[in-house]
């Protein structure tokens, strides 16, 4: 089996995220890192591998991104990855989520895995949907949510994370797997991997590559335009119960729960 | 370089140290610090008020291969010396204890092994050491024997083939939860060092109580009473007290950059506590003399940073030589002292509870000033240095 997983560079989540007026996009200056969410997708390819169920030849780290993208490929390899494609081209820049998707979906027609794995979100644009448009590109099954993977030989049996419990799905590979944070701890990466991280193979290309057609990328090739950034709307104050008859007070907050149905 | 293209000051790290590290320093220092953050800090104050360290914080490190990170070869990393400095910042940050045992193990009984022992000892010892399944101790230090250790009184004598070891040694860390100590001794060839496996007849230890600093490590009593060891327990390589002092050096490194991370950590609990602390109806960070205990709590930090990196910078290079490593440790010992006394006031009552970092930091620091090495060793060591005259030997 060989497992490709997406991973993304985000600004650091110690850095205050800001949305640049000029080009109405994330400011993404300042210290970076790689989305914390796909240290789980990492986890769970190494997690699949270490099982032992089905034998996995390779996992590979894919990402689209700037020059600087290549730390955070270090960062996957250095976490269990074996090697890493860095899919890196001007055209590309400024790409929406269904740009980005058809653009990993090139790379990934090049690689020809089994299985995709990629975390939940990233943590700066926080779209949830990539997976999903990076499957109907390559129009593979898709699942987002995931918390839990069992492997077979062709197929995995998938907890999905729902609104109440979560549901068990089985699908068919080659498919696309969005994971949860749920889905297990990510480990530390140990000191050596770290130091031999820049010795494994990093395979860079350009759109042209991997057959990417660029009116369908970049700013030109994308669907959707940002017309406006608005700061959310500030919160109602909630209710505050004062306290003066424990009992009462009590009462009070089931009426509250109840009127909104939430015991 | 235009403005907006500089990255924003950062008053975590006014000096940009992280601009003079690589990508592979810096990952590192992030992985100890994410560890920290994890497993030392929400734990540190129960460890601390309990007095212990839990053993199995020993394999974790090891796992992350920080036990003997320095070293090359049985299983270590060999990392430089740099990214063992920045290792050792970070978890000083957590815990003096921790770092304790990190130095004791990778620098002082590893370090032993590694460059004084035989092969055979090095392969049975130093990789089980690195995945942290074995601790080790280094036991120089006696109960008349401290800053002058020349004047050690345990002694080992040849019986036939074997060793026989006598003696007491104090202030051993972890010396009651290692599997093996290294002790040196006294001996007609002048002073050299053994290897103590755990449970050897005549070899008892029993830890010291009442401490009120580096509470979160485990320091003992090493009791040798005609410890019979056979003829391949003594490191072969070392035959004097550069043997033990080298050892020392390496962990003095390692203390230079640790007490940083202590210092950081005390500027940091004094800077988030002085945002949010209001007297006389604003925060206390808005009086200037908060202010001005900031600023000096910053220099201090941010000079100590720079003077651990330099002195990491040299040891890579190999132009490393121990006079600058007293330099290091009576600097940034003393640094790290001042910047936790002064963050202890600037929190006031919290200042003094285990709730808050700062108290255990400046425990604890008690300790690193005078272990490696006394602060005033160190003056009398730069003293030889600038003048030629040797004021203590
Ligand atoms: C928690 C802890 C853990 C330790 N762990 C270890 C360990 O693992 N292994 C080990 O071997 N040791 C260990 N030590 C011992 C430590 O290294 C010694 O405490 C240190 O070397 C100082 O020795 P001393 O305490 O006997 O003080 P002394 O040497 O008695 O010094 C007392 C004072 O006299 C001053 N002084 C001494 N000589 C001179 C001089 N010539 N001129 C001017 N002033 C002088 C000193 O600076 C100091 O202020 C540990 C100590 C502590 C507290």
């Amino acid at each position: 089996m060989k497992i490709c997983c997406l991973v993304k560079e985000v600004p650091d989540a110690a850095v205050q995220k800001r949305i640049d007026p000029n080009t109405m996009r994330l400011d993404r200056s300042g210290e970076k890192n790689l989305n914390p969410f796909d240290t789980h997708a990492l986890e769970a390819a190494m997690q699949i591998r270490e099982s032992g169920v089905v034998q996995v030849d390779e996992i590979v780290a894919v990402t689209m991104g700037p020059e600087s993208a290549v730390r955070a490929l270090h960062k996957a390899v250095a976490l269990g990855a074996d090697r890493s494609v860095h899919l890196t081209d001007p055209a590309l820049e400024g790409s929406d989520v269904n740009a980005t998707g058809y653009a990993l979906a090139k790379v990934l027609e090049s690689e020809q895995p089994d299985l995709v794995l990629l975390g939940q979100q990233s943590d700066d644009g926080e779209c949830y949907t990539i997976g999903a448009v990076v499957a109907d590109h390559l129009q593979v099954p898709s699942l987002t949510q995931v918390i839990k993977i069992d492997v077979a030989e062709g197929k995995l049996t998938c907890e999905r994370q729902a609104e109440y419990g979560y549901d068990t799905v089985e699908v068919e590979l080659p498919a696309v797997i969005s994971v949860g944070d749920a889905i297990n701890e990510p480990r530390y990466p140990s000191l050596k991997a770290i130091m031999g991280a820049k010795k494994k193979p990093l395979d860079t290309k350009s759109a042209a590559d991997v057959g990417i057609d660029t009116s369908e990328v970049g700013i030109e090739g994308s669907k959707t335009r940002v017309l406006a950034i608005n700061p959310p709307p500030a919160k109602e104050p909630g209710e505050v119960f004062e306290d003066e008859d424990t009992d009462e007070t009590v009462n009070k907050i089931v009426a509250w729960l109840e009127e909104r149905k939430l015991v | 370089m235009a403005s907006d293209e500089r990255p924003p000051l950062n008053p975590r790290d006014l000096a940009d140290l992280d601009f003079q590290l690589s990508d592979e320093e810096r990952m590192i220092r992030d992985t100890v610090r994410a560890f920290v953050a994890d497993r030392v800090t929400p734990n540190a104050a129960e460890w601390f008020e309990q007095g212990t360290l839990p053993r199995e914080l020993a394999p974790e490190l090891g796992k992350l291969g920080l036990l003997g990170m320095h070293l090359r070869g049985y299983g270590c990393a060999g990392a430089s010396a740099t990214a063992y400095g920045l290792a050792c910042m970070e978890l000083e940050a957590g815990d003096s204890g921790v770092r304790s045992l990190v130095s004791v193990q990778g620098s002082l009984a590893m370090y032993a092994i590694w460059r004084w022992g035989s092969e055979e000892q090095k392969r049975e010892w130093l990789p089980r050491m690195a995945s942290g399944e074995a601790l080790g101790c280094f036991g120089l230090t006696e109960p008349d024997s401290g800053s002058d250790p020349g004047s050690m009184r345990t002694h080992a004598r040849r019986v036939g083939g074997d060793w026989v070891l006598r003696g007491q040694k104090m202030w051993i860390t972890n010396g009651s939860i290692a599997d093996v100590a290294v002790v040196w001794a006294r001996t007609d060839e002048g002073i050299r060092g053994f290897l103590v496996p755990r449970g050897t007849p005549g070899f008892t230890t029993q830890d010291i109580k009442g401490k009120l600093s580096l509470r979160a490590s485990v320091t003992s009593e090493l009791l040798l009473d005609d410890v019979r060891l056979p003829g391949d327990a003594l490191l072969p390589g070392a035959t004097s007290l550069r043997g033990p002092l080298s050892c020392l050096n390496e962990a003095r490194f390692g203390i230079v950059w640790g007490v940083v991370g202590a210092a950081r950590a005390c500027f940091e609990a004094a800077l988030d506590y002085s945002r949010e602390r209001e007297q006389f109806g604003k925060p206390i960070a808005s009086f200037q003399l908060v202010q001005e205990r900031l600023a000096e709590m910053a220099v201090e930090v941010n000079r100590a940073g720079l003077l651990a990196l330099q002195l990491g910078r040299l040891k890579d290079a190999g132009r490393l030589h121990h006079q600058q490593v007293s330099l290091g440790k009576l600097a940034n010992t003393n640094a790290a002292l001042a910047v936790a006394r002064s963050a202890r006031q600037v929190l006031g009552a919290n200042g003094i509870i285990l709730e808050y970092p700062v108290i255990r930091h400046m425990a604890n620091l008690e300790t690193v000033v005078t272990y490696e090495g006394t602060a005033d060793i160190h003056r009398l060591v730069l003293g030889e240095a600038l003048t030629g005259v040797s004021a203590f030997r």
